[in-house]
């Protein structure tokens, strides 16, 4: 079992890294299961078979929007995630989108 | 709150859960950790296997690690490997690789969601058949073949650490290697038949810092199932989860569908419940009384005056419990050597008797007393060798009685 915790902590990836784009559409990625903890949640890809975290519950609220929103940002605004924490929150969306938990939305609405 | 003390408080399911379909085994490893061998009658029917497969796909249980005795020597093991992956519960299993030919590594290799994991005590037949058994070896080797050949990709090669092969762990990573596999080592445990093979298994006090050496250089790519961390305490932390998750993030649902603390700790002090009561596995991981009790504050003992304490947390809790050491007190591998000092207080004490330290609650080795009773009917060569050390009954060829004809 490989173990990483995505959240927003200063490891987390910077945005941009890898490709995210912040402005474009997102979902969770088709082999990868979320179960709601009391912290946030747990994260597992059946595919890399990499068990991850969500450390909080608003993390967890976004990373599930994700599929109902046309760009990253609606996410953010729709889990009432506070202004100075957004940046934070996209650092943590990026370290998500490079491991491969969150994948970029072909279909956008 | 930090995430890991999340996990000491426990969560709603957990992580790393071991499941032991069967005590049936084709072989008796010296240190097999459940005492395996004999299938016990009760083991849960199919259908009852499928209904905990159900639940943990309830509870979004990701995956399982398999074991026991020797799983597939279940003769429903395939059937409720499809059915687990099918029901989003993926599976890990170990072996021996005594059912793994061809064909069954082919079929594997077309199957998503599975790990397997050989099992493999020794980098020579000579070390590694020394504890599980003659024949073992080549065995596993030809596991391991067969998975390269069929493409199977990163399955695993699983070993536990002991005083005879700790010198061969760059052998070992070579065999990995070889076969494009992953290597998985370990720490032994004195449960099941390890606490008969303990004294002469476990690593030596020297052998542990050249375990940490070896895991902080050559590690990175090693699995380790977060066993080895009694050894944080040398120095840096080692990656992964350092603290007992006994009850907190694994537990262990045996053949029977006993639901114990952890797969090392087989004994009534650690079980939880069964999954056939009502309620069922949920049940037991949510509101078992035990299971509350080690997600509570601990009392480390002696050991939280230490300074290396929030390094190893006093250890693992099977390993003080089967060598006769209490809870709260240090483990027997200290790496500061107050387990073995504190064995030595007791045993000066009497307190290690045999019947003192507590056995295992369970015991399905293969029989090897003689049997109690009448003749056995056997066909008995009456013809001499032709030499002195022709031994090999079918030497010869020696004029048979018929069957049921005592000699002598």
């Amino acid at each position: 079992m490989s173990t990483t915790a995505a959240g927003a902590g200063p490891q987390a990836t910077p945005a941009g890294v890898g490709g995210f784009d912040a402005d474009g559409p997102y979902r969770i990625s088709g082999s990868v299961s979320v179960r709601p903890e009391s912290f946030g949640a747990l994260v597992y890809d059946f595919h890399t078979r990499r068990l991850s975290f969500l450390k909080t519950r608003m993390l967890v609220r976004v990373v599930e929007s994700l599929a109902d929103h046309r760009d990253v940002h609606g996410a953010l605004e729709a889990a009432e995630v506070p202004a100075h924490q957004r940046e934070q929150y996209l650092k943590a969306l990026a370290g998500l989108a490079r491991a491969g938990t969150i994948k970029p939305r072909e279909d956008a609405p | 709150m930090k995430l890991v003390d999340h996990f000491v408080e426990g969560l709603t399911s957990p992580i790393c859960l071991t499941w032991e379909l069967t005590y049936a085994c084709n072989l008796s490893c010296v240190h097999c950790l459940s005492s395996s061998g004999r299938r016990d009658p009760d083991e849960l029917s199919t259908d009852e296997a499928k209904a905990v497969i159900d639940e943990l796909q309830r509870m979004q249980v990701f995956y399982v690690n398999i074991g026991g005795g020797e799983p597939t020597v279940r003769s429903d093991f395939w059937e409720l490997l499809d059915y687990a992956i099918a029901h989003d519960v993926g599976v890990k299993f170990s072996t021996n690789g005594v059912k793994l030919d061809e064909a069954r590594a082919a079929q594997l290799a077309a199957t998503d969601y599975v790990d397997v994991q050989i099992s493999l005590d020794g980098a020579t037949a000579e070390v590694n058949d020394h504890v599980r058994g003659p024949g073992s070896y080549a065995t596993a080797i030809r596991a391991m073949e067969n998975l390269y050949e069929a493409g199977f990709g990163q399955f695993k090669i699983s070993v536990v650490v002991t005083r005879h092969n700790v010198d061969q762990l760059d052998d070992f990573k070579a065999i990995a290697d070889r076969y494009g596999a992953q290597l998985r080592i370990t720490r032994f445990r004195p449960s099941g038949r390890g606490a008969d093979s303990w004294d002469e298994l476990h690593p030596t006090r020297e052998q542990q810092r050249q375990l940490y050496d070896w895991l902080v250089a050559r590690g990175e790519d090693v699995l380790t199932g977060d066993s080895f961390f009694h050894l944080s305490a040398f120095g840096e932390e080692l990656p992964g989860l350092n603290l007992c998750g006994a009850g907190r993030v694994v537990c262990l649902i045996d053949p029977v569908g006993d639901v114990y603390a952890c797969p090392f700790a087989i004994h009534e002090q650690f079980l939880a419940g069964n999954v056939r009561s009502e309620g069922g596995f949920r049940t037991v991981w949510q509101e078992s009384e035990l299971f509350a009790e080690l997600r509570g504050p601990q009392s480390g003992g002696a050991c939280t005056k230490c300074s290396h304490y929030d390094a190893c947390q006093g250890g693992c809790m099977a390993a003080k419990f089967f060598t006769g050491l209490p809870l709260d007190g240090p483990d027997p591998e200290c790496v500061l050597g107050n387990g073995e000092r504190e064995l030595a207080k007791l045993e000066m004490a009497g307190a290690l008797e045999p019947g003192v330290i507590p056995k295992p609650s369970l015991d399905h080795s293969h029989r090897t007393a003689p049997r109690e009773g009448g003749p056995v009917p056997l066909t008995l060569s009456v013809r001499r060798p032709d030499r002195a050390c022709d031994s090999d009954p079918l030497a010869g060829e020696g004029t048979r009685l018929p069957a049921g004809i005592r000699v002598g």
